[in-house]
């Protein structure tokens, strides 16, 4: 278990850097660069949002953290955590980490919950791998249970998955992840298919048991809303590419990429009424259909001449602010 | 226009049976948009279902002009012209292998009193320019398309057969959000030139806020309140309305206070 005082020594070792990163898969027309040279650093303790539509890379991304990526495929660059490159550690090392070190809980925990097995069994099974003995890890699941704040949690060890509302099962999947005590969360759309109410009760367990872990955290989304409420810092990625990244207040407020500030002014008011937007013209382009030079050119509004030719390099425009937009001094004043 | 009176539809067996739908009377008027919220299970989408005519009501009854609406089977065809619905997912919607071209023209031709008179590719060109759809798209099957192209043909083949009322029914919800926005300004937009009137029922408060007149939230298969939109998610009079608006999560309460305020 990870209390304060060893967060902060945790915090202090603990980063994950992102350099470089390529990703290919193979294809009917070949390989497809699914992730083009991504680079972004999680600090320790903090709440990197990666937002991006279909086909941006941003699940990828994060599944090439964890490891998990579709057969055949193959990476590049540098993933390094902890100051080993997870691209070059030996499997079992990979395999080892994973769990402990770095953990994820996924959009639809139905799919990633074993429906055979108790929910009990399944957060406890790290711990019993470990050869903690089985008081101890009834005491721990028990504690788990209760951190993600699942009601009655001694009644709940002996229910199986499909027992469980949606955001319960998102809760024991939460129980899960931290069972083996990560330093790194990796969250992919850990709300897209809760309802409103019950996102809301997620995002917040999400945000104190970061704080309270002092994790660094990666959550994966699509939904601008979602990364401004809990996300220190926030990567926009954009058919396979970094559109932009910084933090989080300072982008959406005043984004230097026009695909941020399309994204943003897309985002409705609830409580007041806000005019429809203009919309981008097309739809995303995905890594199978990427146009040359920037690839959003085609539905930039201020698109010219070099940005269908030049392609784009991520570039720090202000201390913090990097953009991959030739014209994003204009954008930002 | 229509009316919705004091509906109650259930699903299961006598003893079993579970009410989707507890009482709701609603109405939308001629040009109006009228937005239904809830969450899952609130019944939203069995009212929606039950207009169109897909679930049977146990009682109540849906009037469109003050003429009873009825099962689809039994529905006047006129009525059946009258109301059409623009579902969720585009995808299965759709019959994949059916071009845009055969889509529209079943439409035309399970409606032949809507069916144009004359020239049919002209007809269907112009249908598709109506949607935002390139007069190409028309020999492509729906399988090709992506999912925003999809939406625009869902919406095309609604309007294929002259209706008064679009039923949406999470419409925008599986497309990705910059495509959101352009299906939201289509729907505004048809409405306007078309002189729709429409139903949306969504789960986005946001998007509800944006484009509808009046605004109905239901719980449990209760409608627990129903206003001006501006009244019910401007100033909310039913504690259920509260607690859904202080759930959802406004862009810019955070961009100032940052990631952790």
């Amino acid at each position: 278990m990870i209390g304060t005082r060893s967060a902060v020594e945790v915090a202090a070792a603990s980063s994950l850097e992102v350099a470089g990163l390529v990703v290919d898969l193979p294809g009917p027309a070949g390989r497809l660069r699914v992730v083009d040279e991504v680079s972004f650093d999680i600090p320790p303790a903090t709440t990197v949002g990666l937002i991006g539509e279909s086909g941006s890379g941003k699940t990828m991304t994060a599944n090439a953290v964890i490891g998990l990526l579709p057969e055949g495929a193959t990476l590049g660059g540098e993933l390094r955590w902890r100051n080993e490159d997870l691209l070059q550690v030996p499997a079992a090392r990979r395999r080892r980490l994973r769990g402990h070190e770095i953990a994820m809980i996924f959009q639809d925990p139905l799919a990633a919950l074993n429906p055979t097995q108790t929910v009990g069994r399944q957060v406890g099974e790290i711990l019993r791998r470990a050869g903690r003995p089985s008081g101890e890890v009834r005491r721990r699941v028990l504690e788990l249970f209760e951190q993600a704040g699942i009601p009655d949690p001694a009644g709940r060890l002996g229910n199986y998955p499909h027992q469980f509302s949606g955001g319960m099962r998102q809760r024991v999947m939460i129980a899960l992840a931290l069972a083996g005590s990560p330093a790194l969360l990796l969250a992919d759309e850990p709300t897209t298919a809760l309802d409103v109410t019950v996102q809301a009760r997620i995002l917040r367990l999400l945000r104190d048991i970061q704080q309270d872990e002092g994790l660094a955290m990666l959550l994966v989304s699509h939904d601008l809303r979602v990364v401004a409420h809990v996300a220190h810092q926030v990567v926009v990625m954009y058919a396979g590419r970094v559109a932009e990244r910084g933090p989080t207040a300072a982008v959406l407020s005043k984004p230097a990429h026009p695909y941020t500030r399309a994204l943003v002014d897309s985002v409705p008011a609830v409580r007041t009424r806000t005019a429809l937007a203009h919309p981008l013209p097309g739809t995303p382009a995905t890594p199978a259909n990427r146009p040359p030079g920037c690839a959003f050119h085609p539905r930039c509004p201020v698109a010219r001449e070099r940005c269908r030719t030049e392609q784009p390099a991520v570039r720090e425009v202000s201390p913090g602010r990097w953009t991959a937009c030739h014209f994003a001094e204009e954008l930002v004043g | 226009m229509l009316q919705v009176r004091d509906l109650q539809v259930g699903f299961g067996r006598s003893r079993k049976r579970f009410v989707a739908v507890d009482g709701v009377s609603l109405d939308v008027g001629s040009n109006e948009t009228v937005g239904l919220v809830g969450e899952s299970g609130s019944g939203k989408t069995t009212v929606a279902r039950a207009i169109v005519g897909l679930v049977r009501p146990d009682s109540g009854e849906v009037l469109f002009d003050g003429e009873p609406l009825g099962s689809i089977g039994r529905r006047p065809a006129s009525l059946q012209r009258a109301v059409q619905m623009v579902f969720q997912d585009p995808r299965s919607s759709l019959n994949p292998r059916m071009t845009v071209a055969a889509i529209v023209d079943e439409a035309w031709r399970t409606h032949p009193e809507a069916a144009p008179p004359g020239d049919r590719i002209a007809a269907l060109h112009e249908l598709l320019g109506d949607v935002g759809l390139d007069a190409s798209v028309a020999r492509h099957r729906a399988g090709e398309l992506s999912g925003g192209q999809c939406q625009r043909v869902s919406i095309a083949r609604a309007l294929a057969v002259r209706p008064r009322l679009l039923v949406c029914d999470e419409a925008v919800s599986a497309l990705d959000v910059s495509v959101q926005a352009q299906i939201l300004r289509l729907l505004v937009d048809l409405q306007r030139r078309h002189h729709l009137s429409m139903l949306f029922i969504s789960h986005d408060l946001g998007v509800v806020h944006q484009i509808a007149d009046r605004i109905a939230v239901m719980r449990r298969g209760v409608l627990v309140e129903e206003g001006p939109a501006t009244e019910v998610l401007g100033a909310p009079q039913h504690e259920y309305t509260r607690s859904l608006l202080d759930a959802a999560l406004e862009l810019n309460d955070n961009t100032t206070s940052g990631g952790n305020g």
